[in-house]
């Protein structure tokens, strides 16, 4: 695969592939950024799909990246459905799907019955105490990089819905689908109602 | 009630709800996933949770493996394919149909205000998630504090996380944690 452009070619314009992958192609694609993706697949999803396949611009990666955000689910899950179906339709969609959790779910499930099978051991047991308490810091300063737009944008409105969730959730413990009940249409409420302010 | 059946319809009633209720994504319902595995139905203990976590961290792939682990230890290899296809099956669709209806309808304001409505909603479970996580595994004060070395870690600079997870082990294997 040549790395540079030819000759002649339009260097400003990122021009996309005008074959669009098939269907092997987009399982293996799907299955080779997954197993790259230690501790999220984003990376790599943006990386073969916009710079090593130009199937997608980066405006258009953007995009759909937006919209399965918003939707509910794994966002990459979401991703590789929405992704597979531009191209190839619903087909193209299970192809995608099967190649970004087909190979993870075989190794998961493997380590998952040495798990059932060795967990009782207290040098296993040890050592996974030790990697959780590793990975729940690494979980942390993901979810504070998160917060990081939000706090410096000091918005009362949207850091009380944060918090007013975070407390029903994470000390009141409550059920998620009564708490999100209320929260979604509310959250939606009060952020039109302030666009509407803001335009008029 | 615990015929092997009525388990497989609970792992797939539960996760299917969960799939429409992950806003932000698979991490966001984790309070959720603690509350019915650990409390409801008492299918694992809270360190087993603690575990599952650890290996999906510590796997390839998108972070919802979780729930691939959490099927396999109710229900063995049928329950793992059940919980991860209840997961990602309902929003998958959901997502399909969505983004032909926004294909076809150009360019609508709802997406962006939908999208504003819910981020701190998200980050608000994200940071539930966080808490319940550091509450489990977090028993002591040096376990704690590898937590907040690798979270300052991770924060600060660009090393490979899988090397913070690898420091970890080692400490925990050497009775340290």
């Amino acid at each position: 695969m040549p790395l540079d452009p030819l000759p002649g070619d339009s260097r400003a314009i990122p021009d996309l592939k005008l074959v669009p992958p098939g269907l092997i192609e987009l399982f293996f694609a799907f299955a080779k950024m997954s197993l790259a993706g230690f501790g999220g697949v984003l990376v790599w999803a943006r990386r073969a799909i916009v710079d090593q396949h130009k199937w997608m611009t980066p405006d258009e990666f953007n995009e759909a990246f937006a919209l399965c955000h918003f939707l509910p689910g794994p966002n990459i899950v979401n991703l590789s459905v929405v992704f597979g179906a531009r191209f190839r339709g619903i087909p193209g969609a299970i192809a995608a799907f099967l190649g970004l959790i087909g190979p993870p779910v075989v190794i998961v499930t493997t380590l998952a019955a040495i798990y059932v099978r060795y967990g009782e051991m207290p040098a296993l047991q040890r050592t996974l105490a030790g990697i959780s308490c590793a990975a729940v810091g690494l979980f942390l300063a993901v979810i504070f990089r998160m917060m990081l737009p939000l706090l410096k944008r000091r918005d009362p409105v949207a850091l009380s819905l944060l918090i007013a969730v975070f407390v029903a959730i994470g000390l009141l413990r409550l059920p998620l689908t009564w708490v999100l009940l209320i929260a979604i249409p509310l959250s939606i409420a009060v952020t039109y109602a302030l666009r509407r302010r803001s335009l008029a | 009630m615990n015929s092997p059946v009525g388990t497989l319809l609970t792992l797939a009633w539960t996760f299917s709800l969960m799939s429409l209720l992950a806003i932000g994504g698979a991490n966001s319902t984790i309070p959720e996933m603690h509350r019915v595995a650990v409390d409801v139905q008492h299918w694992m203990t809270d360190a087993q949770f603690a575990d599952m976590f650890a290996i999906s961290q510590l796997s390839p792939g998108p972070n919802v493996l979780i729930v691939t682990l959490i099927g396999f230890q109710v229900a063995g290899v049928v329950g793992a394919l059940i919980a991860t296809l209840a997961m990602c099956g309902p929003s998958a669709i959901l997502a399909y149909y969505v983004s032909n209806l926004l294909a076809r309808s150009g360019h609508s304001p709802w997406p962006a205000l939908l999208q504003s409505a819910l981020v701190p909603l998200s980050i608000g479970l994200m940071c539930a998630s966080g808490f319940i996580l550091a509450q489990t595994v977090d028993r002591s004060l040096i376990a704690a504090a590898l937590t907040i070395v690798a979270g300052a870690v991770a924060m600060f600079t660009r090393l490979n996380p899988l090397w913070m997870l690898l420091v970890g082990g080692g400490l925990g294997f050497a009775g340290l944690v």
